[in-house]
């Protein structure tokens, strides 16, 4: 026979202070625990839904990102006459040619320091647009071609100072105008600037190419248009897929927060264990005689480790719950800051996945079992006679 | 001497709970340890930084670069003593996973700028003769078994290619907050290639480091440089080399301000379980401090027991984690000296070490001091256990 839940229950209830400061341990542990995670996988999902899988990004050879790669006019117009790119409505093949550099810009609240942050300016064509179908305008008007109209991304219109529609900007002894604010959603390209690409290159002094980005006539054709590019003697370029792109530049960001996730919550989970077994061990001290009376009734020893055990489990389970809550809340944060890879700023969201609910809560359970089983394996070992003795 | 007795007692009174607790203890704060030893190698860089030197960049931003023309005239600015440049080279030894900074620098006047890198002199003079030659830290030299003389091949992400390098001096750091995971090589070696392969980016320099005649001049000679090069094509930022260097701590600021926090959460979930353990044991003595008040003991007495007790084992445990985290720190920094090139715990590291002991204490005692002195006499004697 077993005992009943509410026995467990009502034994946390009764013990108020300590119950609470425990699940408030574990919670703490549970909330830095899935909040690590949420930001890694945040970061992961702003980089993938940045790429498309039927665009193509083209780089130089051995470049980590578009902002080290230089392509020459020449190359550009060869690979432009690849057959597998599709068509635009024009009948132009649907490709665009970028230049991307990055400059310094402040963010808000940084006037008094020296300190800024290196913001991506994209310049680009008509096609750009076409390419990359999440980007859309919500404010202002489109860059008219060759001028020197700017569109700034919804990220840097929020945290940057001096980006505000009509201002004007100055880089490369020109004024630049700002038309329009851009909503690329969760994409990197909410942290970048973008303008005419011929007046970019010319400001900068920079007459070639970072990247071209086509779009596939069908996804299949990748690996054939890969191949004519990688294998032309003329130039040294590389293609990927713009998902595998993206997911790539944020490989060691993710990496870098993983890892010091999963050393802090080893690391915190020592605490928070140690933490019910103080509780736990406690709470069987306390209760030696009640543990005598309830043997001698007749209740098994497993009946008593198990009763134990779940009591220790539902400090976990409260834990976890609490913590997940906490955790939820910094979905509306938003972080910003340097992607080491590729030297920019990056805006990104914490997320909450179902995988990381699961393993937050799994984690709980694991931090209540691993205090409660020592405790609970006293307490049921306990000698009836002697357990009623000590009354 | 008999309080601090009773104290003791008190602490070791249930030796399995004490022991939890100073376990708990000491393992945060070793966790608090090594966060704060992470953040202040962040800023290393900075506390190693001079003062009589600055920075001079491309004021878009620092990917773009300066000519190397304007050398001579910063050269004739009025507080400038020496001026020295070079590129960030961005070079990749075998695959990516072997990260260190490799420069190319003027090696002439950068290591007269830098007096804390230490370099023979007949290691220097074989480096200045030799266009191909390389200088690596003593750390970085000892992790890949690099030897004067070795030849050793960089694939370049910024400038492409394969380049060869010989390594012509091993140099050492004037004491251990010196960064000694550096490489440099000749910058006319690189501008030499450049002037073949793409002579549009050649005779060009990433930065410019200038020292100053006098710590003082410098915010005066940062300012008549910017504005030598005021309305041309390639406007300059210049700055301390301190603040340049924070200047790129405040672009990862995010992270390390999460780290920070994170650093504060460990104290509070041991806070959490010093507090619990102090619950537990006051409410098992309810019936000793009802006996203590019976006998006339003041609420003095009893605040001082609870708070004495806690302090014991936070003190106890914090002991025990700060002993810890000196080893622990040497294996750290042994792992991670690609990321962390300088990881030594600082003394304010171990001062906010057992302040947070302290606070931990103190507010771990604090409910259960106000609970057993709220408690009346006869309530105390009643319960049992």
């Amino acid at each position: 026979m077993s005992l009943p839940l509410t026995y467990s229950l009502r034994n946390l209830w009764r013990r108020r202070l300590t119950t609470t400061l425990t699940i408030a341990g574990m919670a703490l542990v549970v909330f830095v625990f899935a909040a690590v995670l949420m930001m890694a996988a945040g970061l992961q999902k702003t980089l993938t839904e940045t790429g498309l899988p039927e665009n193509v990004v083209v780089i130089r050879k051995a470049s980590t990102s578009e902002v080290m790669s230089v392509i020459d006019r020449k190359a550009a117009a060869v690979v432009e006459m690849l057959p597998e790119i599709a068509a635009a409505v024009s009948g132009r093949p649907l490709i665009a040619k970028e230049v991307v550099v990055l400059i310094a810009l402040k963010k808000q609240g940084e006037e008094k320091t020296s300190s800024h942050s290196n913001v991506v300016v994209r310049g680009i064509e008509a096609s750009s647009f076409p390419l990359r179908p999440q980007v859309r305008l919500v404010a202002g008007r489109m860059p008219r071609p060759g001028s020197m109209d700017v569109l700034v991304g919804n990220s840097i219109a929020k945290r940057f100072q001096g980006v505000e529609l009509q201002q004007t900007l100055t880089w490369g002894m020109r004024t630049w105008t700002i038309v329009g604010i851009f909503d690329a959603g969760n994409t990197g390209f909410a942290s970048e600037i973008w303008g005419d690409v011929d007046q970019v290159m010319q400001a900068f002094r920079r007459p070639v190419y970072s990247s071209l980005v086509f779009k596939l006539k069908t996804p299949e054709a990748f690996d054939r248009a890969k191949s004519a590019i990688e294998n032309d003697p003329r130039f040294t370029l590389e293609a990927k897929r713009e998902t595998k792109y993206y997911a790539d530049q944020s490989e060691m960001m993710a990496k870098f927060l993983r890892i010091l996730g999963m050393s802090l919550t080893v690391i915190f989970s020592i605490g928070a264990i140690i933490g019910a077994m103080i509780t736990m061990y406690a709470a069987v001290a306390n209760r030696t005689a009640e543990i005598g009376t309830l043997r001698a009734l007749g209740f098994r020893r497993r009946t008593i480790l198990a009763a134990f055990l779940t009591e220790s489990l539902f400090l976990g389970v409260l834990g976890g719950l609490i913590g997940l809550f906490f955790a939820s809340l910094m979905q509306v944060m938003t972080i910003s800051t340097v992607n080491f890879q590729t030297f920019s700023e990056l805006a990104f969201q914490f997320t909450l996945t179902p995988a990381i609910v699961a393993e937050s809560l799994l984690f709980a359970l694991l931090m209540g079992l691993l205090g409660g089983v020592l405790p609970a394996l006293r307490a049921s070992r306990l000698k009836i006679v002697d357990a009623l003795r000590s009354v | 001497m008999l309080l601090f007795k009773i104290l003791l007692r008190n602490a070791f009174h249930n030796k399995l709970r004490s022991f939890l607790t100073i376990l708990g203890i000491a393992v945060a704060i070793l966790a608090f340890g090594l966060l704060r030893t992470v953040i202040s190698s962040f800023y290393a860089g900075v506390e190693a930084a001079s003062a009589s030197r600055l920075v001079t960049r491309n004021a878009i931003s620092i990917i773009f670069p300066l000519p190397i023309s304007y050398a001579e005239k910063i050269r004739q600015v009025e507080g400038v003593k020496m001026v020295s440049w070079g590129n960030w080279f961005g070079g990749i030894y075998i695959n990516e996973k072997n990260f260190f900074p490799n420069f190319c620098v003027d090696p002439l006047t950068y290591f007269a700028l830098y007096p804390e890198f230490i370099l023979d002199e007949t290691q220097k003079k074989e480096f200045l003769i030799d266009r191909k030659g390389a200088v690596a830290g003593r750390k970085l030299a000892a992790k890949y078994g690099w030897k004067i003389g070795d030849s050793i091949v960089l694939k370049g992400t910024i400038f492409p290619g394969q380049w060869d390098f010989v390594l012509r001096g091993i140099y050492r750091g004037r004491d251990r907050t010196v960064d000694e995971t550096q490489f440099f090589f000749n910058w006319s070696y690189l501008n030499e290639a450049v002037k073949r392969l793409a002579p549009g980016f050649a005779n060009q320099v990433g930065f410019y480091m200038v020292g100053v005649t006098h710590p003082d001049l410098a915010a005066d000679t940062a300012v008549r440089i910017d504005r030598l090069f005021k309305n041309s094509l390639a406007e300059t930022l210049t700055e301390t080399e301190k603040a340049f260097n924070l200047g790129f701590i405040a672009m990862s600021q995010a992270i390390v301000t999460a780290i920070q926090m994170v650093s504060f959460v460990i104290i509070l979930i041991i806070m959490a379980v010093v507090a619990n353990t102090m619950a537990m044991t006051t409410r098992e003595r309810t019936g000793d401090y009802a006996i203590m008040k019976t006998l006339g003991f003041g609420a003095k007495d009893i605040s001082i027991l609870i708070f004495g007790e806690a302090l014991v084992l936070t003190m106890t445990g914090c002991l025990i984690g700060m002993v810890l985290t000196f080893p622990a720190a040497r294996l750290f920094a042994a792992q991670l000296s690609t990321y962390f090139p300088v990881f030594l715990v600082s003394n304010s590291t171990l001062c906010l070490d057992v302040a947070a002991a302290f606070l931990m204490a103190f507010l771990a005692a604090v409910i259960p001091t106000y609970d057993a002195l709220r408690i009346r006499i006869a309530d105390g004697l009643r319960r049992i256990g």
